[in-house]
């Protein structure tokens, strides 16, 4: 083995690499497209991506506004936490409801406690047609699930936002290429590097603030099909999610989640981690997937990640 | 297999990261050997073990099949096979690691390049029972071609050569043969960079993580140790400083005079390094100035490597947008209107002398015409062929002529300003890859 080094230079921590990768693709986003908008959920990594555009673009506001699709059955805390994130900021915030898209008729749901998490394609795509969004930026990371492995920094969605996997652009170095023409769509994908870790890492790192579901909190929640469903959820507009089933327990057990999302589809864990720190910690000794854990809609079939994104999900 | 399911944090948050590439076919043992790594790592969960259990008792294997781990898409699935480059991530704790894992197979030259074309090290599997053979070629020439700085030529199987040692060295003097006569040896030399060689059997686990006791002969590093000591940057030479502006930030805000201003080039340090007080110039026009500040956010810097996505503000008010490239005065190159560059079709549809395409280099685009196609090169035999056209997975020396001038380097001496994109504007699809000669 013949290693020469002539003047060996400190290389970036890998938290470091993966930040000035994100803002690099940020900015090129920012720099190829002509109306762009960051899908911002009030989740994690979206905050962290919010933290990024910071990096990216202060002191001049970001060029692209916020949005986010609401299915109208999300935590009551991180609604609060979006609003009060994205006015801290500065920033414009967009909300489009999937019970707008109901109301519509583009939205049916085949029974009334349905997941509406699918359905937010729909409300999606209508965003992206009502302001002519050419490209989305979003949070997905590639260890998250399997048919992400394979996605592009850079993803081609087609005039009805589907997701063909044959047909992808190749994407070399860090030439990416988000050329569109009108009525498609490119989906950004900043920190698809990123797994977990990296991310509580940083969050840690840069002192995020979270909503406060991410830490360990009492909770009421019954035993559901093998997984720990909250129950009698307030939502936003006063009324509750998941009510509790005849027959079913309640249990006041200490939870937090380690994803956010739609209430019917995102299951919290028992957790004693009530700060960064601590969440760190369980993050490295956990035996169990992000998404594997807490996401109920990807449990359905080793493809129903890849369906959906085919269908137009995120 | 045995893992003790606890990842080791990194709480200092000063982990280097190294993204390498494997190349083989499953046959070799690639995901086995990407299966154990993972596994070992902590990085497969119990989760993921259960659903790749199930799915492999569907299929009627006997054994968990740790392929599973690494196809990802429905097509794959329904057809065994590998179509399109993966990536994995696992993490050390000293280290954080992202392997590109491409198919082998010939007709996924383009896949192979893309993996190449971010990677800084190249896992070459050999069969040892079959020793160096056409893809094993294929597969370094093509990491040569991508300048991959460090290449692992790792003979796996050894269990099924009795952990044979002759079995070894056989090997491992004829690829350096055939590495000498594609002068891929002495290129890695001259150039600073190297080639190991390593025995392993990804099954049993010799060599990866655990030296075992099959092979007390090689007193050479495992492969996590080699992994762990692979230069994270791509090259460890001094390089000029590159900074191709992305985006250039004027915020025009009236109520704060001291942004009035404010006119900050924002872009990636693509190679070198930069200090306040340099004197810099702005290519293509050459508008010379000198470095007031950077920054990263609101942290002032006052130098800065490459890699790092920074805002630059200069000492003078000078016209300066996105595609333009800022550079050192002592280390300015000419921008040029013709390159001369070996280029992998990566398009279903051949590519056609007589259109005009757009060459995207850095941040910055031009209209390009396809002057002269010197040769292609056959990948397996290395033979140059005279040709007119240029199919999907072809690799070719071509000459372009360009609408506009391109700041250039040779793909040799600077991975990121050598490289370009060629795009069909009809389709808008990336249709090939450059590597400027």
């Amino acid at each position: 083995m013949t290693t020469k080094q002539e003047n060996p230079r400190q290389p970036l921590s890998h938290l470091d690499w993966l930040e000035s990768e994100a803002i690099y693709i940020l900015r090129e986003v920012a720099g190829q497209c002509s109306n762009p908008v960051l899908l911002f959920s009030g989740g994690k990594d979206s905050l962290c991506i919010l933290r990024l555009a910071e990096k990216a673009f202060r002191p001049g506001r970001f060029p692209f506004p916020l949005m986010h699709i609401d299915t109208g059955h999300n935590y009551k805390e991180v609604i609060d936490f979006r609003d009060q994130r994205a006015a801290e900021l500065g920033e414009r915030l967009i909300v489009r409801n999937v019970e707008d898209s109901m109301k519509r008729g583009t939205v049916v749901l085949k029974s009334a406690d349905e997941s509406r998490n699918k359905h937010q394609s729909v409300t999606l795509l209508e965003a992206i047609e009502e302001f002519g969004f050419d490209c989305c930026i979003g949070g997905a990371r590639r260890d998250e699930e399997k048919a992400r492995a394979k996605e592009r920094i850079m993803s081609f969605r087609d005039e009805f936002g589907q997701w063909d996997p044959k047909n992808q652009r190749p994407e070399l170095w860090s030439l990416y290429n988000a050329r569109s023409h009108k009525g498609e769509n490119i989906r950004a994908f900043p920190i698809s590097n990123w797994t977990e870790m990296d991310v509580w890492q940083y969050i840690e790192r840069e002192n995020l603030q979270l909503p406060s579901i991410y830490f360990a909190h009492q909770r009421d929640v019954v035993m559901r099909g093998g997984s720990i469903v909250p129950v009698n959820v307030p939502l936003v507009n006063g009324e509750v999610a998941n009510p509790v089933k005849a027959g079913e327990e309640i249990i006041n057990m200490q939870v937090r989640f380690r994803t956010v999302g739609d209430i019917s589809c995102t299951a919290p864990v028992i957790s004693d981690a009530d700060d960064v720190s601590k969440i760190v910690l369980e993050t490295a000794t956990s035996t169990i997937t992000e998404r594997g854990a807490t996401r109920l809609d990807d449990q359905t079939s080793d493809a129903s990640m890849e369906q959906r994104k085919k269908e137009g999900y995120f | 297999m045995s893992s003790n399911h606890t990842q080791t944090i990194d709480s200092q948050h000063t982990a280097s990261l190294l993204r390498f590439m494997t190349c083989g076919s499953v046959d070799d043992g690639k995901s086995t050997l990407i299966g154990r790594l993972l596994f070992d790592t902590k990085t497969i969960l119990a989760d993921t073990l259960t659903q790749m259990t199930r799915t492999s008792e569907k299929r009627g294997l006997t054994a968990v099949d740790l392929s599973l781990l690494t196809d990802g898409l429905q097509a794959e699935r329904e057809q065994g096979i590998t179509i399109d480059v993966a990536y994995r991530y696992f993490s050390t704790g000293t280290r954080k690691y992202i392997i590109a894992d491409a198919p082998g197979h010939e007709q996924y030259t383009r896949n192979m390049v893309t993996a190449a074309s971010t990677a800084n090290l190249a896992i070459i599997l050999i069969d040892a029972r079959k020793g160096v053979l056409t893809q094993t070629r294929r597969h370094s020439y093509l990491a040569h071609l991508v300048g991959i700085p460090h290449i692992v030529v790792a003979v796996n199987k050894m269990d099924l050569v009795n952990y044979d040692q002759a079995v070894y060295e056989k090997i491992c003097a004829d690829y350096l043969v055939f590495a000498n006569e594609i002068g891929l040896a002495q290129s890695q030399i001259s150039a600073g960079n190297d080639i190991s060689f390593i025995p392993m059997s990804a099954l049993n686990g010799d060599m990866l993580v655990d030296r075992l006791d099959n092979m007390p002969w090689y007193a050479g590093d495992t492969m996590i140790e080699m992994l762990e000591a692979a230069p994270s940057a791509h090259t460890e030479h001094n390089e000029p400083f590159r900074f191709p502006v992305q985006f250039v930030c004027r915020p025009h805000a009236s109520d704060n005079p001291e942004l009035h201003d404010f006119r900050g080039f924002m872009g990636r340090i693509e190679s070198g390094e930069i200090t306040v007080g340099d004197a810099v110039t702005v290519l293509p026009n050459g508008y010379q100035s000198k470095v007031k500040a950077i920054q990263i956010g609101n942290a002032q810097l006052q130098s800065a490597t490459t890699e790092q996505s920074i805002t630059l503000l200069l000492e003078d008010e000078i016209d300066t947008s996105r595609g333009d490239m800022i550079v050192k005065t002592s280390e300015a190159q000419a921008p040029v209107k013709q390159i001369d560059a070996f280029v992998c079709w990566l398009s279903e549809t051949p590519m056609s002398p007589a259109r005009t395409y757009v060459i995207r280099h850095t941040t910055r685009e031009s209209k390009a015409k396809v002057g002269t196609i010197h040769y292609k090169v056959d990948v397996n035999t290395l033979e140059e062929q005279a040709t007119t056209d240029l199919k999907m997975n072809d690799i070719a020396r071509i000459t372009f002529k360009l609408a506009q001038p391109l700041m250039v380097d040779s793909y040799n001496s600077n991975r990121a300003t050598g490289a370009f994109i060629v795009i069909d504007e009809s389709s808008n699809n990336t249709v090939g890859a450059g590597m400027i000669i």
